[in-house]
């Protein structure tokens, strides 16, 4: 047994335990403006194996500002639980004073004001600091990353991910699993792993398509503290789903819970003191997960882009959640003796990009990635009058930008655009530039498509996107949001059963009731089908940008939600 | 054996062509009907049988299932959702080394999956797994 004290302080809403070197303790140094580099990463951990996490940074190498959710709904024994707490239940929760550092970093509330406070968040160079500082006081800390990392930004979509994978070569990263990696490519894929990549690439979940066979190791052993760890990594399950089955035909993916358990087993009879499980699930799976699949001391989870301050423990697992876009770094330092896991002390140091400073050689490897794109992505578009953001269930103001995009630029009635987590935010005040617009398009399937559909049509895709977010079994969800709507109001019960959750479609230039039988022009972008055509999106919402100039998009309210 | 073995490769070659041509009840019939032919009513026990299966379909025209249940002689596998629910039935003679069978089936939408193993006692059992069939796309 883990001795109780250390139970409690791992555990979740046991924010007094946490004491000094918890969140209590920055909020107030960040109140009274006395947040240092020192204080963010904190002092050396006791224990004698250091693991530091890091997920979802979507090929952002530079800091960004990032807002988090207003809206991000749990259901089923997820509900009401962490990551699904915004605002004042996050902040009870986990002991943040309002207005502090912390609530800027992990709630959505007054984000432009708190952003010009504290900063922007992340850098590839800020985190390659925080991750020397902690190698400096433990040498061989393992770095683990939980995938979507080579895409997400121009650079990336230019080099097919070259840049990412070499500066996380630099900044030594010992194992990783992977999610939007597959969208460049099997061939590609194959190339970096097998010639570039300096670490394991691990998916105990990814299988030959034909044979159903495995087909990237499933695991990597490291010998740290004198105890053996397991690191199983866990791609993401539903990537043929989600993602176009055609860019990656040679793979199928899927939970494969039995093989995880085979694995955990055999790490276990290999002499494993610990088993990690690198994990490319999102947190609701992984939370199922840890139940059904005993015998997991740490799951570090990713996906679902949620940040929680503290582990959450489920039976004898514990959960961590380290954000997405390089806001965040966790440290885990842990006691694994005589064999097993005795010791847990967690921390989710947030990056912030104007305490925490650029490591210098980190500095000139992303700037040298970086170069050869520079003119082209400082461009400037237009200007932002109001925030711009993507992340939460439902319409992010960003995608209102591209939806409006879409129905002007391809003349249609009604457009649809992917519920994708990732994309960074921009400022009231600023420019937009190509980098911008790049941040919340770049990946290998841009196709705006114009197309015609029945209005029955269109509510069995916002059914089925429902499901796949709100099914109340967390093994069929897919840990995206939901489908971002333009030209169309609508109301969602959450809490309905499958088919039933859409009701009042009404198409907002008439504003008459959607007619099932009648068909819409409808535009789109992102299809996971082969041969999709129209110019890249990207080329769509920079025409609209130029058109207007400035850009105005306060938050709509043409999604109706109920039963939460 | 052979038998067995040739029944099994033809199922598994093309499961619903295979299906179609085997299936004893009529189109109509109701899945309870099916049920009923082949266990003759009797009552059906959980546990002892194995069914997996995907909880997401990566592509529901073909759907890899397996099914697994030690000392059964037959197992019938039922897709409850499709137009016509029967997928095949695999018969296990006495000097089959494993009482397994593996195979592709295509789902018209989200379902069950359902197998009835019948023992050698001839006793039965029964297992299902839910597989959702999905339009995809939004994931990220």
């Amino acid at each position: 047994m883990i001795p109780r004290r250390q139970f409690l302080q791992a555990g979740l809403a046991a924010s007094a335990l946490w004491g000094a070197s918890g969140f209590g303790a920055w909020s107030r140094l960040a109140a009274q403006q006395r947040l240092t580099q020192e204080d963010l990463i904190g002092p050396p951990g006791p224990g004698n194996l250091t693991l530091i996490h890091i997920t979802d940074i979507h090929a952002q190498t530079q800091p960004v500002w990032f807002r988090e959710p207003e809206i991000n709904l749990g259901v089923g024994e997820a509900r009401g639980q962490p990551p699904h707490l915004t605002a004042e239940e996050f902040r009870a929760a986990f002991g943040i004073a309002k207005g502090s550092a912390l609530d800027y970093a992990l709630t959505w509330e007054d984000f432009v004001a708190l952003g010009r406070e504290y900063g922007r968040m992340g850098g590839l160079d800020r985190i390659a600091t925080v991750v020397k500082a902690i190698r400096a006081d433990r040498p061989d800390a393992l770095l683990l990353d939980g995938g979507d990392t080579w895409q997400g930004s121009l650079p990336a979509l230019r080099t097919a991910g070259q840049d990412m994978v070499e500066l996380l070569g630099a900044l030594g990263v010992d194992a990783m699993t992977a999610h939007w990696e597959f969208t460049l490519g099997s061939d590609r894929v194959r190339e970096i792993v097998e010639t570039q990549l300096a670490c394991p690439f691990l998916g105990a979940n990814i299988f030959d398509a034909e044979w159903d066979e495995p087909a990237f190791a499933p695991m990597a052993v490291f010998e740290r503290g004198g105890t053996k760890v397991a690191v199983i990594g866990q791609a993401f399950p539903y990537l043929p789903v989600a993602n176009p089955r055609w860019l990656f035909p040679d793979y199928s993916f899927g939970l494969r819970l039995e093989r995880l358990a085979e694995l955990v087993a055999q790490a276990r009879e290999d002499g494993a003191g610990i088993v990690v499980l690198l994990s490319h699930n999102g947190f609701d799976v992984d939370r199922k997960v840890a139940r059904d699949v005993p015998g997991i001391d740490v799951i570090l989870t990713g996906h679902t882009h949620d940040a929680i301050p503290e582990p959450v423990q489920v039976e004898q697992t514990f959960l961590i959640a380290s954000g997405s876009h390089g806001k965040f770094v966790s440290r885990l330092d842990l006691d694994v003796r005589d064999g097993r896991m005795q010791g847990l002390t967690h921390r989710l140091i947030p990056v912030f990009s104007d305490v925490i400073a650029p490591d210098p050689e980190m500095a000139a490897r992303v700037e040298a990635t970086r170069v050869p794109f520079a003119e082209e992505m400082a461009e400037v578009l237009g200007h932002a009058e109001s925030l711009l953001y993507r992340r939460g269930n439902f319409n992010g103001t960003w995608d209102d930008v591209i939806c409006d995009a879409l129905l002007a630029q391809r003349d249609a009635e009604i457009a649809l655009s992917p519920g994708f987590r990732w994309g960074a935010s921009v400022m009231p005040g600023e420019a937009i530039t190509r980098e911008d617009v790049f941040n919340v398009t770049a990946m290998t399937y841009p196709a705006a498509y114009r197309t015609e559909m029945t209005g029955e049509m269109l509510k069995a895709v916002l059914e089925d996107v429902a499901d796949n977010l709100f099914n109340p079994d967390p093994y069929y969800q897919q840990g995206g949001d939901m489908v971002r709507v333009g030209g169309l109001a609508y109301r969602i019960d959450v809490g309905a059963p499958m088919g039933s959750r859409i009701s009042d479609l009404t198409l907002l230039a008439s504003g008459e009731p959607v007619d099932p039988a009648r068909t819409y022009v409808v535009a789109g972008w992102a299809s996971v089908n082969e041969g999709t055509e129209g110019p890249p999106i990207w080329e769509v919402v920079e025409a609209h940008i130029r058109s207007l100039g400035t850009i105005r998009a306060e938050p709509r309210t043409h999604v109706t939600v109920t039963g939460i | 054996m052979t038998h067995t073995r040739r029944e099994t490769l033809l199922i598994g070659l093309g499961a619903f062509a295979a299906a179609t041509g085997l299936a004893g009840p009529s189109l109509a019939a109701t899945l309870e009907e099916r049920i009923d032919a082949f266990t003759g009513g009797a009552a059906m026990a959980e546990g002892g049988i194995t069914l997996t299966a995907p909880e997401i379909a990566e592509n529901g025209n073909t759907v890899p299932i397996s099914v697994e249940a030690p000392g059964a002689v037959a197992i019938m596998l039922l897709a409850s959702g499709n137009p016509n629910p029967d997928v095949g039935t695999f018969h296990f003679g006495p000097l089959a080394a494993s009482q397994r069978a593996a195979t592709r089936i295509r789902l018209a939408a989200t379902q069950e999956v359902i197998a009835i193993a019948q023992m050698a006692d001839g006793s039965f059992l029964r297992t299902s797994r839910e597989v959702k069939v999905t339009i995809g796309g939004c994931g990220g």
